[in-house]
């Protein structure tokens, strides 16, 4: 047996054998002996946030942007329930992050003690697992366990909670057993009969489509590489969802853009008129599917996830496999090698001219302007002046920006695009900007913000200054809640209840009072030199693009509707009213 | 018009580690999910290993009962999930208390009825009786419903529990017992 530690120090050693060299947090009482032990070592950079909420997005977007699991550090009671939004969003996204709660000491446990709240009561549901440590001998396995379980089999976040007298005693150290968890052991390999079936499904097809999500990216940069190729050797169509963006390279012939309620014309009817849907790593989100009784009624469709709760939710698959995206993708790859595959050519050239007609509507066109930044065009000057660059990390907050952002900004790689997609939290961008920047110092960061969001985590901006953390904040400013005003002229008349942003700052002003740039493009014709500057600048920027207020996100498939009736802009809009039933989905 | 899926009453069987809070996810997983739960009992079976089974009957359209069976399986500490009613023939059994009140034809009614389904009396004193009964489902129930008329004022029902037929038995991914493979 090793010597006698501190439950603080067995926490941080812990860190450190589970390879953490950052933790983003916020001190309070119950969680102050690990923040003196964290200052009597060098191995553990702390990140100090501003609110632990912005800790929690700042985890997630380190974890996003480098594959290995965040970590976040925050007391107990406010410091944990401040924390319950971004882990609901770590768990809707399936992002690894570890999340160390003080609590009170457990003989106060249950007492209604100072900053106590019941953290593993409150994040139960928004966890993929917690635990409240009440005996000091489990500390050391609890905190590896909590490592094993955020990032094996479908990764979500873990909180442990810790109380204080548990910090303070001495226990014993053990470091990873490396057996993981004696009942948490997701499949990795996919049933080999299946992949067979899957892959004479796939070569048979006539009019097949590739179906991508985030699971893609959390298998690795591998998984990206293998998807690649299997689409390559195929020769099929490939779309992806707005959590798989960067799966396969947006410069690819074979991609036909994002698809879902602001995807692409040529993507959407593709998922509609497919004979074979090959779902790699996503999740037939509703955002995705539109409305199910109309959602891709002729295909058979095959269904990878490594999370078998997944398969068969919400829509009927004929070929479900279970497994880790990379691991199936090589077998699958294997298999249609080894069964010298080929497709019908002249049915899939048929399928492509099909898809070209599509892709000739040029859905994502909009009404230049030479008086007003219409926001597309600020996106596409901000593509345009970042291509050359190879290390460009995008994060959203949410809203017209963010689906704007996903539509117009390629990505060439995994793990380059961060974005809050099934919680929809506003506020995510800045902050997790902030983990992505302390993990690639040298990287260009760019937060696509509204002016709206950006008021969410607006405070993070003193952590940008204190770290050097030269994130820019390139907020399209509409002056409007704009997807709330869109939803508002869809479904309720044009009744702007609340909609409309009072009393905005002065950004260029706020900016400078954080000791950051600020900078403001009101024409188009300043647009290219404040991108350019806001690129040259070394210090966290905030540049307020002023937009177009009137513009909205197309093309658009309204709720209740199926993938064949999209919207493409404003006039069909009033063409077709959402019916009642569309009307009450959110 | 495609016809209406069936709704289907399930007995599954949950063997989980017994740690803080198990039962709480398992009961926070259905009504987060809006699945139902149609009864529930708990204990555990394992004490050397701390092992859990939760027996608990649900309903459901088959896509439904297959969600709630994937949910359970991605819980944390669940070991194994056993849908006993899809896997075969099995034996099912609750345990119910009776309190029946009254006098004269009725309080004798009451105890003829119990000697008929071979309920035991717990506990009696002039004007009333508990009756301990354990059986199936359908069973218990129309015990109850006969004993409503002959003065019924309170009932105690463990919820079902069950076990397959046959001499295989479900395998927990850790335990002390001996289990044929």
């Amino acid at each position: 047996m090793s010597d006698k530690m501190t439950g603080s120090e067995i926490v941080l050693r812990a860190l450190v054998d589970q390879n953490v060299d950052i933790v983003f947090g916020y001190p309070g009482g119950a969680i102050l002996p690990i923040y003196d032990t964290l200052h009597q070592q060098n191995s553990i950079r702390h990140i100090l946030v501003r609110q632990e909420g912005g800790a929690v997005h700042a985890a997630e977007g380190y974890a996003r942007s480098t594959g290995k699991v965040g970590v976040v550090l925050v007391t107990s009671g406010p410091g944990a329930t401040n924390a319950v939004t971004g882990l609901t969003d770590a768990m809707m996204d399936s992002v690894p992050v570890v999340c160390l709660t003080g609590q009170v000491p457990t003989h106060l446990i249950g007492n209604d003690a100072f900053q106590e709240a019941d953290t593993t009561g409150i994040t139960r549901t928004c966890t993929k697992h917690n635990y409240l440590v009440k005996n000091i001998e489990d500390l050391a396995r609890i905190v590896h366990e909590a490592f094993y379980v955020a990032r094996s089999g479908r990764p979500g976040p873990v909180v442990i909670d810790l109380p204080k007298d548990i910090l303070q005693a001495p226990g014993s150290y053990a470091p990873p057993s490396g057996n993981g968890h004696r009942t948490y052991k997701p499949r990795l390999k996919g049933d080999l009969g299946q992949i067979g079936k899957a892959v004479e499904l796939m070569a048979k097809a006539e009019r097949p489509l590739f179906y991508c999500g985030g699971g893609v990216i959390n298998a690795g940069p591998k998984a990206s590489q293998l998807l690649t190729e299997l689409v390559r050797l195929s020769g099929y169509p490939c779309t992806l969802t707005l959590m798989g963006l960067g799966a396969i390279p947006a410069s690819n012939p074979q991609f036909l853009g994002m698809v879902g309620m602001h995807g692409t014309y040529e993507s959407n009817l593709a998922m509609y008129n497919c004979d074979v849907m090959i779902n790699i790593g996503a999740r037939f989100d509703d955002r995705v599917t539109g409305n199910l009784a109309g959602f891709s009624p002729d295909s058979a469709k095959i269904h990878v996830d490594i999370d078998p709760s997944s398969i068969n939710k919400n829509v009927r698959v004929d070929i479900p496999i279970i497994g880790d995206v990379g691991h199936v993708l090589e077998d699958m790859i294997k298999v249609w090698k080894a069964r010298q595959c080929s497709p019908d050519r002249r049915k899939l050239d048929a399928w492509w001219k099909q898809i070209d007609k599509w892709r000739q509507r040029d859905c994502l066109r909009y009404e230049a302007s030479d008086k007003l930044i219409k926001p597309q065009y600020a996106l596409e000057r901000l593509r345009d002046l970042t291509k050359d660059r190879d290390d460009v990390f995008v994060t959203t907050e949410v809203g017209q920006h963010q689906m704007w952002a996903a539509q117009f900004l390629p990505f060439e790689k995994p793990n380059r695009w961060m974005t809050s997609g099934g919680l929809g939290t506003m506020g995510y961008g800045l902050p997790a900007a902030m983990g992505v920047q302390v993990a690639h110092p040298d990287a260009l960061v760019i937060d696509v913000a509204g002016e709206a969001s950006i008021l969410m985590n607006i405070q993070e901006m003193s952590t940008l200054s204190q770290y050097r953390l030269p994130v820019k904040i390139f907020i399209l400013n509409n002056e409007y809640m704009g997807m709330v005003r869109q939803w508002q002229e869809l479904l309720h008349g044009g009744r702007y209840s609340e909609s409309y942003m009072e009393s905005l700052p002065d950004f260029v002003k706020l900016a400078e009072s954080f000791n950051a740039v600020g900078l403001r493009a009101e024409k188009p014709s300043e647009l290219d030199g404040i991108i350019e500057e806001m690129i040259a600048v070394d210090r966290p920027v905030i540049a307020d693009i002023l937009v177009d207020k009137t513009e909205n996100c197309f093309p658009m498939i309204p709720s209740g509707a199926a993938h064949n009736e999209m919207l493409l802009g404003r006039n069909d809009q009033a063409a077709n009213p959402v019916s009642e039933e569309g009307m009450i989905l959110v | 018009m495609k016809a209406a899926p069936t709704i289907k009453r399930h007995m599954i069987a949950v063997l989980v580690d017994n740690e803080p809070g198990v039962l709480a996810r398992v009961i926070g997983l259905f009504s987060g999910r809006g699945y139902n739960i149609e009864s529930l009992t708990v204990s555990e079976v394992d004490a050397d290993v701390g092992l859990s089974r939760i027996n608990l009957v649900t309903i459901g359209t088959p896509m439904v009962i297959e969600q709630i069976k994937n949910q359970l399986d991605r819980l944390v500490p669940v070991h194994t999930v056993h849908d006993l009613t899809e896997e075969g023939p099995h034996v099912e059994a609750e345990l119910v208390l009776v309190k029946v009140v009254g006098v004269g034809d009725k309080r004798v009614e009451a105890l003829r009825i119990a000697d008929i389904f071979g309920a035991k009396v717990d506990d009696t004193t002039l004007e009333s009786f508990i009756f301990r009964l354990d059986g199936q489902t359908e069973k218990i129930d129309r015990f109850i419903e006969l004993m409503r008329p002959l003065g019924l004022v309170e009932v105690a029902r463990t919820g079902g529990v069950a076990i397959s037929r046959g001499s295989e038995g479900i395998k927990p991914l850790a335990s002390t017992w001996s289990v044929s493979e």
